[in-house]
């Protein structure tokens, strides 16, 4: 697919949020179209997490404006918990810690939002619960509770939560950086099948070869913005501007 | 000291049992489970965002935890009766202990909830939960099961508290044994008897406290 044939899923407008007097995003613009999955990179504190918490309402941005498909939120007026409702509605977030429900089961963590909130039918949710989790290999791990399971096991059962919700968006913050070096992979490699089959996903990662090789695009965050975009290869290989290149330097030669 | 009087302590244990299983006990029980709803309630507005709803729960608490037991009991059915509100023995010491346990549980109940970290409120909204839906399903299933050992402890002392109930004439199993007492002179004995019957109690609900805690712990890492 080419991207002209892409029609746009997320439009981000002008969004800014300070914290007090630290200014964490400052107009930062973005566009993921459907099917596309954007890697976001970018230093420490750039803010790239309040970004994607931007997304789906879980922190509220003092201006500007985040469209997922049709819903729309404005946030030069305070919004109404109704209009991050339907925001958070069309994404669904996998996050650095996990963030499982540790009293309940796996099968139960996963069927929770489509059941509870979603009011959908419960056999057919643990049904389709139960063919996610074997198609990510934890089918036999659907009656354990999360702590009896490794962190990569956690953030696939994390992934297919999100799964469940029957997103238009995937939102990923550092999915990996919690988890043991040897666990990195199975989790990236769930997330590169995602991305074949066609989900929209934007990803923040430190993950290089993730993002050159997984990615449609890469979008470097500095200071708050982003400050350029494109495909994997111009973004990571010549990239427009300084900043990209010591940051891209840095995390490639660490020493 | 004379020998012990092995008749009366075989004589006098039927009515203290029965005491405890006709006035203690049900007195802790209903004070108790009163007393926890009090405290959910007082810690919710006490976390709550609105001013004043937490300002009022502030002070609840605060005069609950800084005047004696004995005196709110005594308030309620001693000072009550004289702005024209009269109310029998067995109410007035079960709003006593439910208001009273309702101020100390309020702080274990928050302490509880807050113990919880953000992350999980943040992933019960992810998936589309509103406050309420959080709180009940995410939120105060993991905060129960932090805040089994001190609501334990509370009703532990409850139970032993409940013998000041004998001062506004309840008939539990001290008042039993302050009777026998005065009526065979028999103090030492008696009272001894009647503390015996209380940490028999207080055994018993150690026990069922483990096994609660046991059950909460089967999703906790050990
Ligand atoms: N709730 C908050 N209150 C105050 N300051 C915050 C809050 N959340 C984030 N910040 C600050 O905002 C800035 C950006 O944070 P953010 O977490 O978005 O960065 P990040 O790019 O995700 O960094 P990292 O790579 O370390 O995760 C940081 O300076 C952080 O200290
Ligand atoms: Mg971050």
């Amino acid at each position: 697919m080419s991207p002209a044939d892409r029609t746009p899923l997320l439009t981000v407008r002008g969004l800014s949020k300070s914290f007090g007097d630290t200014r964490v995003l400052a107009d930062a613009d973005l566009d993921v179209a459907r099917g596309e999955v954007l890697a976001v990179i970018g230093a420490s504190g750039s803010g790239k997490t309040t970004l994607l918490r931007c997304l789906n309402g879980l922190e509220v941005a003092d201006a500007g404006t985040v469209a997922v498909d049709d819903a729309r939120v404005d946030f030069t007026t305070r919004p109404a918990p109704k209009a991050l409702h339907a925001l958070r509605d069309r994404s669904a977030m996998v996050f650095q810690q996990f963030q499982l429900f540790p009293h309940k089961t796996v099968l139960e963590n996963v069927a929770e939002g489509p059941v509870v909130v979603q009011r959908r039918d419960k056999d057919e949710v643990r049904a389709e619960a139960r063919a996610l989790l074997e198609r990510v290999g934890l089918a036999d791990k659907a009656d354990a509770y999360p702590h009896q399971l490794s962190g990569g096991q956690q953030q696939r059962v994390g992934i297919v939560r999100a799964l469940a919700l029957r997103p238009e968006l995937l939102l990923f913050d550092e999915p990996t950086s919690a988890l043991d070096p040897e666990l990195v992979g199975e989790v990236l490699l769930l997330m590169r099948d995602l991305a074949r089959e066609g989900w929209t996903m934007v990803v923040v990662t430190h993950e290089l070869q993730f993002a050159r090789e997984v990615a449609s695009r890469v979008a470097f965050v500095d200071g708050g913005r982003v400050l350029e975009s494109g495909p994997p290869a111009q973004v990571l290989g010549s990239p427009e501007h300084e900043r990209t290149r010591q940051f891209i330097r840095r995390l490639s030669h660490p020493l | 000291m004379g020998s012990v009087d092995w008749g009366l302590a075989l004589d006098s244990i039927g009515p203290l049992v029965g005491g405890a299983i006709t006035g203690t006990i049900p007195l802790a029980a209903v004070s108790f489970v009163a007393g926890l709803v009090i405290a959910v309630a007082v810690a919710l507005a006490r976390l709550s965002d609105n001013r004043l709803l937490s300002g009022l729960a502030r002070a609840y608490v605060s005069v609950i935890r800084g005047t004696p037991l004995l005196v709110q009991l005594f308030v309620i059915f001693y000072g009550l009766p004289s702005v024209g509100l009269t109310i029998d023995p067995w109410p007035s010491a079960i709003i006593a202990f439910s208001l009273n346990v309702g101020g100390y549980a309020a702080e274990i109940v928050r302490a509880a909830i807050l113990s919880v970290p953000k992350g999980q409120w943040e992933a019960a909204y992810m998936i589309g939960m509103d406050r309420r839906t959080a709180l009940r399903r995410i939120v105060l299933p993991q905060a129960a099961r932090v805040s089994v050992p001190p609501l334990s402890n509370t009703f532990i002392s409850l139970v032993k508290d409940t013998s000041l109930a004998s001062v506004v004439l309840v008939t539990e199993l001290f008042r039993e044994a302050q009777q026998i007492a005065a009526f065979s002179q028999e103090f030492m004995l008696v009272y001894i008897e009647a503390a015996a019957v209380y940490w028999v109690i207080c055994l018993a609900l150690s026990a069922v406290q483990g096994r609660l805690e046991t059950r909460l712990d089967r999703y906790v890492a050990r």
